[in-house]
């Protein structure tokens, strides 16, 4: 019984989260006592493969067939289940990201497997198969015992720390058995919202809320994100990507982006319910607001009750002393 | 056109959330439940379209007796008719089952599901229903339209938008953009809804396949440090040196 982990790229490249998802998944072998089984699908080439190793990878699955470039669940979930079934796995990890959501239940039909969706720590034991996964949209755990003989897990990301654990990798390319049926849905067209780091990537957020008063004000969210640097981004609340102060896919919250980065800086925001079920993983909150009775101090760890206006400059200056 | 709708019963967004029975169970106690917003919104899209093109537009829902309000919401919304299965929704697999066990003998052209729903967010439900139906399907998608026999469908996809062909029968899961905003049932339609059919399925059997053994709330955070504003440069200081944060 081994432990299969599908691990995703970006243009032929792998980030963080893919490090992150392999290094969950190789401690959860080693719980098992197993060894871990890659599968990569897409254009990726073996130097890049490669750089799975030093994060437990020891045989990975290549599909590297040009009907593979974009995402046909169907397609996907076909080949990577035909994987688990040569490789005798009973332990299947995915993240939990578009691709991950799309493919994993599929999957978990097919093997009539237990599936488990954001994973947010390792399982608490693998004999019963007890995970820990978020509920009510991070306003809760759920711990949930998987009973099915085949088990699938999702993983949240930066919910696991990266263990390096080198390995010297050997990859197979494989040829998925596929039927025309298979990529009845049909990709046209791929249009990149925009080249700035996604939300759920940032290891720190710079994220403003109606307290910042217009479109035009907001913007200094941004010079404080630039200010930052590159593992740093902007992010809003419900109401201000709904005036379109800012884009949607800044939303952070509830019914939109869940993120867990390092630092999260909640400027003018008071703190919604929703709000705050996006953001409770952060490991850091800080609150910049107003008012002294804003339900965001009760989840931040730093707070200051003052104007935006006059604390942000001031902190941009300091981030600049401290970065020079 | 023959559209099936998916709908959750959850807790409103603004609910606290509690349990009972010693982690076990959801504490339905003063909580407002509602059509989880994914879902409303695909739901209205699902009505422009049927409102255009004709057809039939059903909802379907798994639960006990007390979601037959949210379903009769969605009915007050302009769906012709709805589903109960008569069952307590144990986990997305055995609502999957359920829904497509119905769904194979109404051949629908389209079955749209949300996103996620807000309880628990697996987004399983629509993928499972294609699998089991041998169907394609769409996820994360905001914008649907319809071309004769043929969708254009737009889906989220990490750092962009992939534009999708498809043609009918197939499933997909509605998000933010799919439609502006839900639609808000007016009186009349309150009134017709309690007319409409309503009907209650007794479930198949499955296995379980997953077990909730307990819940359990976030850590309480600690307290929270606070810094005079006249001071700002101190908090950076406080997030390079204590959080090593910066």
């Amino acid at each position: 019984m081994s432990v299969l982990v599908y691990t995703e790229n970006w243009d032929g490249k792998f980030k963080k989260l893919s490090y992150e998802l392999m290094s969950y998944a190789n401690e959860i072998a080693k719980m098992k006592n197993t060894n871990l089984v890659t599968v990569s699908i897409g254009n990726v080439n073996d130097d890049e493969l490669k750089t799975l190793g030093k994060y437990g990878a020891e045989k990975i699955y290549s599909i590297n067939n040009d009907k593979f470039n974009t995402l046909s669940s169907q397609a996907y979930a076909k080949a990577i289940a035909e994987i688990a079934q040569k490789e005798n796995a009973d332990v299947i990890v995915f993240a939990n990201t578009y691709t991950g959501r799309a493919v994993a239940p599929r999957v978990t039909v097919k093997l009539d497997a237990a599936l488990a969706a954001g994973c947010v720590s390792l399982p608490k034991s693998v004999e019963p198969f007890v995970v820990v996964k978020k509920a009510y949209s991070g306003k809760a755990f759920a711990e949930t015992e998987l009973k099915a003989g085949t088990k699938i897990l999702t993983f949240n990301q930066n919910s696991f720390k990266l263990v390096e654990d080198n390995k010297e990798v050997s990859i197979e390319n494989y040829e998925p058995a596929t039927e025309e049926k298979d990529f009845r849905a049909k990709s046209v067209e791929i249009q990149k919202a925009s080249d700035k780091l996604d939300v759920t990537d940032a290891e720190i957020l710079v994220s403003g809320g109606r307290g910042l008063k217009s479109a035009e004000k907001i913007k200094i969210i941004d010079e404080m994100a630039a200010v930052i640097g590159n593992n740093c981004t902007t992010a809003c609340t419900k109401p201000v990507a709904d005036l379109e102060w800012r884009p949607h896919y800044e939303h952070v919250g509830q019914t939109g982006k869940v993120v867990a980065p390092n630092l999260y800086f909640a400027i003018g925001i008071s703190g919604a319910i929703q709000h705050l079920a996006g953001i409770n993983a952060s490991k850091y909150i800080v609150a910049i607001n107003t008012d002294k009775d804003a339900p965001i101090f009760e989840a931040a760890d730093y707070g200051i009750v003052g104007d935006a206006f006059e604390v942000v400059p001031q902190l941009i200056e300091a981030i600049k002393e401290l970065k020079s | 056109m023959k559209i099936l709708v998916c709908i959750s019963h959850v807790p409103d967004t603004t609910a606290k959330i509690s349990f009972t029975d010693g982690g076990k169970t959801y504490d339905k106690n003063n909580i407002q439940f509602i059509i989880s917003p994914y879902e409303e919104l695909a739901l209205t899209r699902a009505l422009e379209l049927k409102e255009k093109n004709g057809g039939s537009l059903t909802v379907i829902n798994v639960g006990l007796q007390e979601t037959e309000p949210t379903l009769r919401k969605a009915l007050a919304m302009g769906a012709d008719d709805a589903i109960r299965v008569n069952a307590d929704p144990k986990d997305s697999l055995f609502v999957a089952k359920q829904i497509a066990e119905i769904a194979k003998q109404e051949n629908y052209d389209i079955i749209l599901t949300g996103k996620e729903s807000i309880d628990y967010n697996g987004g399983q439900v629509g993928e499972m229903i294609a699998e089991l139906l041998d169907l394609p399907s769409i996820t994360s998608v905001s914008n649907l339209e319809i071309d004769g026999n043929k969708a254009i469908l737009q889906r989220e996809m990490d750092g962009g938008y992939e534009k999708i062909e498809c043609e009918m029968p197939f499933v997909a899961s509605g998000q933010k953009g799919i439609a502006p905003e839900p639609r808000i049932p007016a009186m009349r339609g309150i009134m017709m809804a309690r007319k409409k059919p309503l009907k209650v399925v007794e479930p198949v059997d499955v296995a379980n396949a997953t077990e909730v053994i307990v819940h359990t709330l976030p850590e309480p955070k600690g307290a929270c440090k606070m810094i005079a504003p006249e001071n700002a440069k101190e908090l950076i200081k406080l997030l390079h040196e204590e959080a090593k944060a910066l």
